[in-house]
């Protein structure tokens, strides 16, 4: 077996990091398969166990190394290139990683519609066929990133006449072609995080089609199962996040102490460290496998936890009747637990939102791990273009 | 800290299933409520099987006639006799069993442990179900759990930790039936161990909160899989009532919460078993979240089942006695929470 802290030492003898440019050596780093070792050789990996990943990670932190800043390209990271990897043809996959594991190139998700959310396989943007293009136009929305992606990851309605799981299309769309549109959309912290995305005739080559023609379901939803992984599953220290800053805040502030706020804190701490482990759990299951449905469990307590804590917090602290700043601004990185508590608390109504509302990932796990039946359907042997919208 | 090891290894996977099949044979549903009406409660046959099994003397060394395992395997058993609400003397025994380990410089302790291992003897912890009592002790000590058939006590008693064999034992009516208590009464001070009986008492009690966080865990497992197949096989309205959302979503709330219990209760038994620094955190998160988590997994259990979880035939009310006593044993999650606040710098 390869071993990958001999390629860690070879990487830095060659490409020291306190004299190499970042980007040189991020793309050293990928071009010596150390950037997801578990993805293939010459597409940034050695093919080997997930779970070595960590020792890269360990090694390169200790020798100072610079890192991708993986919270301003979690999409590519977390959902593209895995679909990418698993759909994607050669020349594609070689085009496209390497800069999207360095960073270079930013992500965006191209799913949900005004009139698709939670039932996204009822999509409507359509996609027809021109030769050897594609023409593409529909109406995009929630879309984190837009305003900094140069590719996107997109659903399409390929055929209105098959019923809606069967006739949709998965593309990777260049933003920067014409007739992509992007417009920003305040949300409730008065920032603008995510946009609205107008697609006019946008024209995409057919070699940038993942999967087969109709078979976009399936495509997506190896796409939504990372996804979850990916804001679920990462392993924090102990009062690592939200409850680190609400109890931080609950020392400084004795004065504002309240027996029942006093339980609440206890309660959410105690769920807060038990998240944390059950997290540590399943990243131990994944080591060396594929995600499995507990990804919805860590998903479901996080967006709890979070909100009851930035409620909590605003309680507890000194000025929770002010807010630092209303003006729009348009960050290109998602922070749950950075700039005030009037923030935090607003931000996190959007956890159990995006990625799959927490309803949406109740239904998964009562059908998935748990086996129960689903509710009637009524959309199932329907025409797409027959459902009512 | 480097993180906790909270898979189970392939070993303690083959003990589980030991385990499983001998008490789905010997403890099913209508053995345990035939069982707990009569008038012998605790099921020793079953025990005994148990100790051939090697499963009650997991933590106790091999030179002392034990597995030489450690907590992590005994958390598992645990588990196991969570998940059947097995009638055995497994808390008291454990109690006992880690008080035992503390003292174990003492002859006389190392001899108890020995015959705890061959079985020849059942050593119970003599302090209430609830958890200790400060001040002097009494002569008489309130709802022992497993007193019944034990054949010596381990009595707290001024500082020290006494080794008892006479005592009189009186059944009491129990709230839990597959984990009755007695009131237990000591004519004399036995023979006095070696070494600190406070501190002996504080590891019983730290071994004892990890073990029935595991067994927590397998009862609220217990709750959800029975619930979870009556709804698939109940029709009401022309459907399976599992098909409606208003019930499915609180199934998986609940599936969701023993993803973070058994988290919990592995972590306990891991910082038990590597002697960890951090052990009374893992311990009073696990026991203040396994409590509660069993608590309504039961309580959901019951509501679930509508009006055949309220009969007595049904074993829905075993768990859930069994679960609610669990939660006031060796401390509330609310106590536990309380320690838990100074541990980890959180002043009320």
């Amino acid at each position: 077996m390869t071993d990958v802290r001999e390629r860690v030492a070879a990487l830095l003898a060659e490409h020291d990091p306190a004299t190499t440019d970042r980007l040189d050596f991020l793309r050293a780093r990928f071009d010596a398969g150390l950037a997801w070792v578990h993805f293939p050789e010459g597409l940034g990996g050695l093919g080997l166990p997930r779970a070595q990943q960590e020792i890269v990670e360990a090694e390169l932190a200790a020798a100072g190394a610079p890192d991708n800043d993986p919270r301003r390209i979690g999409i590519g990271l977390g959902m593209a290139a895995p679909t990418i990897l698993a759909f994607g043809s050669e020349e594609l996959k070689k085009r496209l990683l390497r800069p999207l594991w360095t960073g270079e190139e930013v992500w965006c998700q191209l799913f949900s519609e005004p009139g698709a959310g939670s039932d996204l396989a009822a999509l409507g943007t359509r996609a027809r066929r021109d030769g050897d293009d594609w023409l593409v136009t529909g109406q995009k929305v929630w879309t984190s990133s837009a305003h900094t992606a140069r590719w996107a990851i997109l659903v399409t309605r390929t055929d209105p006449d098959v019923p809606k799981h069967a006739g949709m299309t998965y593309f990777v769309c260049d933003m920067t072609d014409p007739g992509v549109e992007v417009r920003p959309l305040r949300q409730i912290t008065g920032e603008a995080e995510f946009n609205e995305v107008f697609l006019t005739d946008v024209r995409i080559p057919d070699a940038h089609r993942l999967g087969e023609v109709g078979d976009g379901w399936r495509v997506a939803q190896t796409t939504l199962m990372n996804e979850r992984v990916a804001i679920g599953g990462r392993s924090t220290p102990r009062e690592g996040g939200m409850i680190g800053v609400v109890s931080d805040t609950w020392r400084a502030n004795p004065d504002r102490r309240t027996p029942e706020a006093h339980d609440r804190l206890l309660k959410l701490w105690v769920e807060a460290e038990a998240l944390r482990l059950a997290g540590i759990r399943l990243r131990q299951q994944l080591a060396n496998g594929a995600p499995g449905p507990e990804g919805s469990a860590m998903k479901l307590a996080f967006a709890r936890l979070a909100q009851e804590l930035s409620g909590l917090e605003l309680e507890i602290t000194e000025d929770g009747l002010r807010y630092d700043d209303w003006t729009l601004r348009r960050p290109d990185m998602v922070d749950f637990t950075g700039r005030d508590a009037g923030y935090r608390y607003l931000r996190a109504k959007g956890n159990s939102i995006e990625g799959g509302t927490s309803e949406i990932l109740r239904n998964i796990i009562a059908e998935r791990v748990l086996g129960l039946p689903s509710e009637p359907r009524v959309d199932k042997d329907v025409a797409w273009k027959d459902l009512p919208k | 800290m480097s993180d906790p090891n909270l898979l189970t290894s392939d070993v303690e996977e083959a003990l589980r299933a030991g385990v499983r099949d001998l008490l789905a044979d010997k403890a099913d549903a209508d053995a345990v409520l035939g069982r707990v009406e009569s008038s012998s409660p605790l099921d020793m046959d079953l025990w005994r099987t148990l100790v051939d099994l090697g499963a009650t003397s997991l933590p106790i060394p091999e030179s002392l006639g034990g597995q030489g395992a450690g907590w992590r395997e005994a958390a598992v058993v645990a588990e196991e006799v969570g998940r059947a609400v097995a009638p055995v003397p497994f808390l008291g025994s454990t109690l006992a069993t880690a008080a035992l380990l503390h003292l174990s410089d003492d002859t006389d302790a190392q001899e108890a442990l020995k015959s705890m291992a061959s079985g020849e003897s059942v050593v119970v912890l003599a302090i209430p179900l609830s958890g200790p009592v400060d001040g002097p002790l009494a002569r008489t000590v309130r709802s022992v759990a497993d007193a019944g058939v034990a054949t010596r006590f381990l009595v707290p008693a001024d500082g020290g930790l006494h080794l008892v064999e006479a005592a009189s034992v009186e059944p009491v009516v129990s709230l839990d039936l597959t984990r009755p208590v007695w009131d237990v009464t000591f004519a004399d001070s036995g023979v006095r161990l070696t070494g600190s009986g406070e501190s002996a008492v504080d590891s019983a009690l730290l071994a004892g909160s990890a073990m029935l966080a595991a067994e927590q865990v397998g009862i609220a497992e217990w709750c959800l899989t029975t619930t979870v197949a009556y709804l698939k096989q109940r029709y009401q309205f022309g459907r399976p009532v599992g098909s409606f959302q208003a019930l499915k979503h609180r199934l998986a709330d609940l599936w969701q919460s023993i993803v973070l219990a058994r988290a919990a209760a592995l972590n306990a038994a891991d910082a038990l078993a590597t002697s960890s620094a951090d052990t009374r955190v893992a311990v009073a998160v696990a026991q203040s979240l396994c409590s509660t988590v069993a608590v309504r997994a039961a309580e959901e259990c019951v509501q679930l089942h509508g009006g055949i979880g309220m009969t007595w035939e049904h074993p829905a009310h075993l768990y859930l006695k069994r679960a609610k006593a669990d939660e006031l044993a060796l401390g509330t999650p609310g106590k536990h929470r309380a320690t838990l606040a100074s541990l980890v710098n959180l002043p009320g």
